[in-house]
């Protein structure tokens, strides 16, 4: 560690023997950007003096694309944001409009949502740790937690026939039942995914040339943590004891036994540690849920509100008019603005949803996590060598989906 | 906590204070515009309340609207207690033409981006912000996408077979 300190200091003297800075182009087309991300990056020699994200080139407009559906049709749009993420926005989405129509769900469906919200954390989560670690030069965890993922994504296949763009979680329940070896395939996954944790941890978090990579890396404080208004394991990793699901807890995470992992130094290898425990919570999570699993409807039943269920619709008048009147011309929402926040794995996912007595919501906001947490890259990369600006990016854990939106 | 802050605001800052909402067990403020430094500062300097977390900036165009007449632009400061536990709004009313506000950069260094969104979003200027650019829409888009009189349109995209047409946009 000494060395590299050392190395911080050294200055680029050119021939003539004065000093310069040099600025360079990392991205937008740049493997360890993670999609379109630009950073501009200044730099005396290898030493980062300031690095300036700049982003928009995946922006889509979805928030005003949501503003001109009706309010069930404008789910689909939040799959499209954090795709690594697509039940967890979903999810979000569907318990803020519930919020704004006071729909109260049935208790399977609030089980059940917790169930496949933590299957897409430890989805995020795998997905990161691969990136992340190919990004800092270890190849083969790359192949090790895409395998993982293929178990979890066949899941989602299962319950909603697609093994991304999900919209499986809808406002008042879910799009249809769970599967019926649903119980069975996710203990399946649990237990195959808490065995190779093991083997995660062999490659990695023992490894002397991860750690040096990630150790003291990227280091931000508690105070400056709150500052930059960050949130999820980037604000946990400074020791800022701040989780949605323990804060305000949502869909019935109050009932449900979990620790949230704190790190001590605000540096890579400890965001590392956070989302490796957060995995094994989530795994923990999941088994809670499917012992308390009740059965019950799978959506509420709030006519004019909420689709009936298909088979309903086939079979029963009221249910075909309810169905008729919900496609055509959606529901009307109250004027006023409700804030529904979750724990996404990249932070604190938020929506502001703002009704006006029509059909179509007046304004959709998603916080985006991803997009506030990216804005510390300055603050994380300054004074770093350049290498470490890859690393801080990796840590950060950023959509480019989500950023731009 | 909902209480601590009512009493908070309405002994400090009374005539800054238009309006407190409570709409579906959310705490919202109207305030004035030129109370927003000052009301963030008392925030900031009570340790009780321990405000500390600016979780989002966002606004919300209310054109055409009955609630347009207490002004179109309504900016929202979204402010948390992560020691309290506690969240509340405080919202700020601005005019059609020369939307303005302070910019809450000195006090929060998350607000950076998030003001830039609205200003890029919405045309509303921050004033005092050290960098208001552009932030999501290419440097060539003209106007404010997420106001309600910017229309929703279709540009046709070019493929081989129309790569000599001119460019076209559907509304």
């Amino acid at each position: 560690m000494e060395q590299r300190s050392a190395a911080r200091g050294d200055q680029v003297t050119t021939t003539t023997g004065e000093t310069k800075t040099v600025t360079i182009n990392m991205g937008p087309q740049h493997p360890s950007t993670h999609g379109v991300l630009r950073v501009v990056v200044e730099l005396d020699g290898e030493r980062v003096i300031s690095a300036k994200p700049v982003v928009g080139y995946l922006h889509t407009g979805i928030e005003k694309t949501m503003e001109s559906k009706l309010y069930h049709l404008a789910l689909p749009c939040t799959d499209r944001m954090d795709y690594l993420n697509p039940m967890g926005n979903n999810l979000c989405y569907s318990l803020a409009v519930e919020k704004l129509m006071e729909i109260e769900v049935p208790e399977k469906v609030k089980y059940a949502r917790v169930c496949l919200a933590e299957l897409t954390r430890v989805n995020s989560h795998l997905v990161w740790l691969g990136t992340h670690a190919l990004d800092l030069g270890a190849m083969s965890m790359l192949l090790y937690a895409f395998r993982e993922r293929e178990l979890i994504v066949d899941i989602y296949e299962a319950c909603g026939g697609q093994r991304m763009m999900t919209s499986y979680i809808r406002i008042g329940g879910l799009a249809y039942d769970l599967p019926k070896d649903f119980d069975k395939k996710v203990r399946n996954v649990v237990n195959t995914i808490r065995k190779r944790m093991v083997d995660y941890e062999t490659l990695l978090t023992n490894n002397q040339i991860f750690i040096n990579r990630t150790k003291g890396v990227a280091v931000i404080s508690a105070e400056d943590a709150i500052n930059w208004s960050l949130s999820g394991p980037l604000l946990r990793g400074s020791g800022v004891n701040y989780d949605v699901r323990k804060a305000q807890p949502y869909s019935g995470y109050e009932k449900f036994d979990f620790e949230v992992p704190l790190g001590k130094h605000g540096d890579a290898y400890d965001r590392y540690l956070i989302r490796l425990t957060e995995i094994r919570q989530s795994l923990r999570i999941c088994e809670q849920a499917l012992d308390g699993m009740p059965e019950g409807p799978y959506r509420a039943h709030v006519p004019g509100v909420v689709l009936p269920p298909k088979e309903d619709v086939l079979f029963k008048m009221e249910s075909m008019i309810f169905h008729f009147k919900i496609i055509t011309e959606g529901f009307k929402a109250p004027t006023g603005t409700v804030y529904q926040a979750v724990e996404s794995p990249k932070g604190e996912l938020g929506m502001m949803i703002t009704g006006d007595g029509t059909n179509k919501p007046r304004r959709v906001r998603v916080r985006p996590p991803s997009f506030i947490n990216l804005a510390s890259l300055a603050k994380l990369a300054e004074g770093g060598l350049f290498s470490d600006v890859v690393c801080a990016i990796g840590s950060i854990d950023i959509v480019l989906g989500e950023v731009d939106r | 906590m909902k209480d601590a802050v009512r009493e908070f605001l309405t002994t400090n800052f009374s005539e800054f204070l238009v309006q407190e909402e409570n709409f579906r067990d959310l705490q919202s403020f109207t305030i004035k515009a030129d109370g927003l430094i000052s009301i963030i500062e008392g925030f900031l300097a009570n340790d009780q309340l321990a405000v500390n977390h600016l979780s989002d900036v966002t606004a919300v165009d209310w054109l055409d609207h009955p609630e347009e007449e207490k002004g179109r632009f309504e900016v929202i400061f979204n402010l948390y207690s992560i020691k309290n536990r506690h969240r509340f709004l405080l919202k700020v009313r601005l005019p059609a033409d020369n939307p303005t506000i302070p910019t809450l950069t000195e006090h929060f260094a998350g607000a950076n981006w998030t003001e830039r969104e609205v200003f890029d979003l919405f045309g509303v200027v921050f004033e005092g912000h050290p960098e208001l650019t552009k932030i999501l829409t290419p440097d060539d888009l003209e106007g404010h996408p997420l106001r309600r009189d910017f229309p929703l349109t279709y540009e046709v995209p070019h493929f081989s077979w129309n790569k000599d047409l001119p460019p076209e946009v559907i509304k």
